[in-house]
C-alpha cells in the first residue's frame, strides 16, 4: 500500500511542479503569464496557460535571503527604494533570470489586478513594455463604501468578459465555458477549504502554527483553480482536525500561552528569526490576514459573483470594513494581542494602520504592537527592535491577564 | 541615604541603554539606596561600573541584593539578572511609583523615543515608538551638539537664548546636519539653530503623542529630559505641561529594581 503523503510533502511537490510545469511550458513554446496575486486566475486554467506570480517568487528569493543582490540591481537601474521590494526584486529578476529559489520562465502575457494596490500597475505595465508583450489589465476600484456596489460589480464583469475575448485573440483559441465552469467550481472549493482549514485554529491550543499559513500561502495563489490545490488543502484541513480533536497545540515542544494575529505580510528574510522570537515566549500567531485574502468564493457560472469576490478582499475595502475584519478575528480566534507589521513595501496596507490599531483597541481592549520591517528587503528590519516589542507585547498580555483574569 | 548592608532585602535594577548604563539599589521600601548612571552603553564595561558605583554608594555587596532585574537595549546580553523585562515596563513602573497619577510617559534615550500610556492601575496600555531611524531621539541631539560645537549639557542654554524661525524640516539625523550646516553658513546663529533643532524634536514626539493619545499627567524621562529646553518645546507642541521627575534617566533602572522586589515578594507569598 502507498505510504500517503503528509500535506506538507505535498505542498514541496506541488509547488516544484508549478515551476517546473511552467518552464517546460515555455521550453515547449506554450505561452505563459505573470499574474498578480489576487487576479481572476480562472480565465488563464480555463484556457490552459501556465501562469507563474512574481509576488509569490520574489517571496521565494526572500525566504532564501537573496533579494539583497536583487534589489541592488534594480536600485542600480535607477528604482527608487520607496517602490514595493517585491517589485524590485522581481524586475532585477526580469534582467537577471537566475535565483536562488525556482527559476521561472519570462512571460507571454501580462495578467494584472488592481484589488490589491496600485503599485502593481505601473510595475506590470512596465514588464509588458520592456518584453514586448500584451498586458490584460483588469481595473477593480477601491471599496469606499462599506459593501462592494453593484455598479462596481457590472463594471468588473465587463473586465473579465472583455478578457475573455482577448484571450482569445492572444492564444487563437477558442474559450471552452464549460471547462470555464468547471473551474471555476474548484476554484471556489479550493478557496473555502483553505479557509475552513485556517479556522480551526479558533481552537484553543490552536492544532495550527500561524507561520504555516505563511507557506500554504504560495499554493492558494499558484493552484487555487486545479484539483492537486484542492486535494491539498482538504488534506490540510483533515489533518489539522485531527490534531484539534486530540488536544494538540502548535509545538512538540512548548505550549501555546498567547494567541496574536499579525497583519499583514511576512517578513520573508527573516521569517526563521521572527518565528523563534514568537516562540520563545510561547506565542502563537494562530492567523493572520492571508485566510481572508485568499476566500475568493462564488457560485459556479456566477460571473457577478466572480466580479464581487474578487473585489471582496480587506485591502480593497474601506476602513470601516478593514476594522470589523480584524475585530471579528480577535473574537472569532479568541486573541490575546495583535502583531501589526508596518511594511516598508506595502503602502496600501500600511496607510491606514494606525487608525485601523487604535479602533481594534478601542473596540476589543486587547494591546498590540507595530513594528518596522518589509517583507523582502532585509535593510527595513531590526531583530533587536521586534523583540523589545514583541516583549512588551509579552508584559501587556500577561499584565491584562493578571489584572482582569482574562484568560 | 545610604543605609549600609543590615537592611533585608536590597534589590538591583540595571538599565542598559545604547548610549549610558544606569543602576538602581532599593530597599524594602523602595527607597533608593544607591545609583550609579554612566554615559557608556551597552557592548561596554557601562553596565558593570554601573552596578559598582550603585553597590558602592549604598555600602553593599552584590551579594547582599536579593533579586536583579535587567532592562533596556542590553538587557538581553547581560548576565547575573534574574529577570529581563523591558524598558516600556520599567519605565512605566518607575514613573508610576514616583508619580501615581501619570498616564502619559514620554521616554527619550539615545536611540529610542517613545511614548507609553498607562492605566491608573499602572498597566502599560499601549506605547509607541520611533521607526527605526535616530530622528527625535538623544543621537539626534547628540550630532546637533556636536555640530553647533557645544556639550551637550549646553545645548539646552544655547537653545534658550534663541529667537524662533529656523526650521529643521529633515527628520533623518544625517540630513539634519547638514541642513543645521547650511543654516550656519547662511548667517543664523547657533542659539536660533538650537532652537529650531529642538523644535524638531518635539515635533517629532508630538506626533508620537498624537498617535497614542494624551491623558494627564504627563511624565517625561530619559536622558533628553535633562535639556530643559527640548522639554518647554514639546510642552509647546502638544499643548500640555509636562512633569519632569528629578532623576528623569533613572527611571528605567528604579522600575526594574521594584520588578525585583516585587518578584521576591510574589515569591515569599507562594511559598
Ligand atoms: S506588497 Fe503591497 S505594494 Fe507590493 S505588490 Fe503587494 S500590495 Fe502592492
Amino acid at each position: 500500500m502507498e505510504h500517503q503523503k503528509t500535506s506538507k510533502q505535498l505542498l514541496g511537490e506541488l509547488l516544484d511542479k508549478h515551476y517546473a510545469d511552467a518552464l517546460q511550458a515555455k521550453a515547449d513554446g506554450k505561452p505563459v503569464a505573470w499574474s498578480t496575486s489576487i487576479a481572476p486566475q480562472e480565465l488563464l486554467e480555463t484556457m490552459g496557460i501556465h501562469v507563474v506570480y512574481p509576488e509569490n517568487h520574489a517571496a521565494a528569493i526572500g525566504a532564501r535571503k537573496h533579494a539583497q543582490e536583487f534589489i541592488n540591481h534594480s536600485e542600480g537601474k535607477g528604482y527608487s527604494v520607496d517602490i514595493c521590494s517585491y517589485a524590485r526584486v522581481n524586475l532585477a529578476y526580469m534582467d537577471i533570470q537566475q535565483c536562488e529559489a525556482a527559476n521561472i520562465p519570462l512571460p507571454d502575457l501580462i495578467f494584472c489586478c488592481n484589488n490589491i494596490c496600485n503599485t502593481v500597475i505601473k510595475w506590470y505595465e512596465n514588464i509588458a513594455r520592456e518584453l514586448n508583450v500584451p498586458m490584460i489589465f483588469f481595473d477593480l476600484p477601491f471599496n469606499h463604501a462599506y459593501e462592494v456596489s453593484d455598479q462596481n460589480v457590472r463594471y468588473i464583469k465587463a473586465q473579465i468578459l472583455e478578457a475573455i475575448i482577448r484571450l482569445e485573440e492572444i492564444t487563437g483559441q477558442k474559450f471552452d465555458y464549460d471547462r470555464f465552469g468547471e473551474v471555476m467550481r474548484i476554484s471556489s472549493e479550493t478557496s473555502l477549504w483553505w479557509k475552513n482549514a485556517s479556522l480551526l485554529a479558533c481552537a484553543k491550543p490552536s492544532p495550527l502554527n500561524g507561520f504555516e499559513l505563511f507557506n500554504y500561502m504560495a499554493t492558494i495563489v499558484c493552484m487555487r483553480g486545479t484539483k492537486e490545490g484542492l486535494e491539498l488543502f482538504k488534506l490540510w484541513h483533515d489533518e489539522l482536525k485531527e490534531k484539534s480533536e486530540r488536544g494538540i497545540g502548535p509545538w512538540k515542544d512548548a505550549e501555546e500561552k498567547y494567541r496574536v494575529m499579525w497583519d499583514g505580510i511576512a517578513c520573508w528574510p527573516y521569517l526563521g528569526d521572527t518565528y523563534k522570537v514568537l516562540k520563545k515566549y510561547g506565542i502563537n500567531m494562530v492567523t493572520s490576514t492571508y485566510p481572508d485574502s485568499w476566500y475568493i468564493v462564488y457560485d459556479e457560472n456566477d460571473l457577478d459573483g466572480m466580479a464581487r469576490a474578487y473585489s471582496s478582499n480587506y485591502v480593497n475595502r474601506n476602513l470601516d470594513f478593514g476594522t470589523d475584519n480584524i475585530v471579528n478575528i480577535v473574537k472569532d480566534f479568541r486573541l490575546d494581542g495583535i502583531i501589526y507589521h508596518s511594511n516598508r513595501s506595502c503602502k496600501l496596507m500600511d496607510f491606514r494602520q494606525f487608525e485601523v490599531q487604535r479602533r481594534v483597541e478601542e473596540a476589543t481592549g486587547v494591546p498590540s504592537v507595530i513594528f518596522d520591517g518589509d517583507q523582502t528587503d532585509p535593510r527595513a528590519f531590526s531583530l533587536a527592535q521586534f523583540e523589545t516589542r514583541i516583549q512588551a507585547l509579552v508584559e501587556m498580555m500577561e499584565a491584562r491577564k493578571k489584572e482582569w483574569g482574562v484568560s | 541615604m545610604i543605609t549600609g548592608a543590615k537592611e533585608k532585602g536590597l534589590y538591583l535594577g540595571v538599565d542598559i541603554g545604547s548610549s549610558s548604563s544606569k543602576a538602581v539599589v532599593i530597599n524594602q521600601s523602595g527607597i533608593i539606596c544607591g545609583e550609579g548612571i554612566v554615559n557608556l552603553g551597552t557592548g561596554s564595561k557601562g553596565p558593570q561600573i554601573s552596578v559598582e558605583k550603585a553597590l558602592e554608594q549604598a555600602g553593599i555587596k552584590r551579594a547582599d541584593i536579593k533579586k536583579c532585574v535587567v532592562t533596556g537595549y542590553g538587557r538581553l546580553l547581560y548576565e547575573g539578572a534574574d529577570k529581563q523585562i523591558t524598558e516600556i515596563s520599567c519605565h512605566a513602573k518607575g514613573v508610576k511609583f514616583l508619580w501615581p497619577t501619570a498616564s502619559t510617559i514620554i521616554d527619550i534615550g539615545g536611540q529610542d523615543a517613545k511614548v507609553i500610556r498607562v492605566s491608573p492601575n499602572g498597566i502599560v496600555e499601549n506605547f509607541v515608538m520611533n521607526e527605526k531611524c535616530a530622528a527625535g531621539t538623544g543621537r539626534f541631539l547628540e550630532v546637533m551638539a556636536r555640530v553647533l560645537d557645544c556639550k551637550i549639557g549646553a545645548l539646552s542654554g544655547l537653545a534658550a537664548r534663541g529667537t524662533p524661525g529656523v526650521v529643521i524640516s529633515n527628520t533623518c539625523t544625517v540630513f539634519a546636519e547638514s541642513e543645521v550646516i547650511s543654516q550656519l553658513a547662511s548667517g543664523k546663529s547657533l542659539e536660533d539653530v538650537a532652537l529650531g533643532a529642538h523644535k524638531s524634536i518635539a515635533q517629532r514626539i508630538a506626533g508620537l503623542c498624537n498617535r497614542i493619545g494624551i491623558a494627564d499627567s504627563v511624565v517625561m524621562t530619559g536622558g533628553v529630559a535633562l535639556n530643559l529646553n527640548v522639554v518647554t518645546a514639546i510642552e509647546t507642541e502638544i499643548r500640555h505641561p509636562i512633569i519632569r521627575l528629578a532623576d528623569p534617566q533613572a527611571m528605567g533602572a528604579l522600575g526594574a529594581a521594584i520588578y525585583a522586589k516585587e518578584m521576591d515578594e510574589e515569591n515569599n507569598t507562594n511559598r
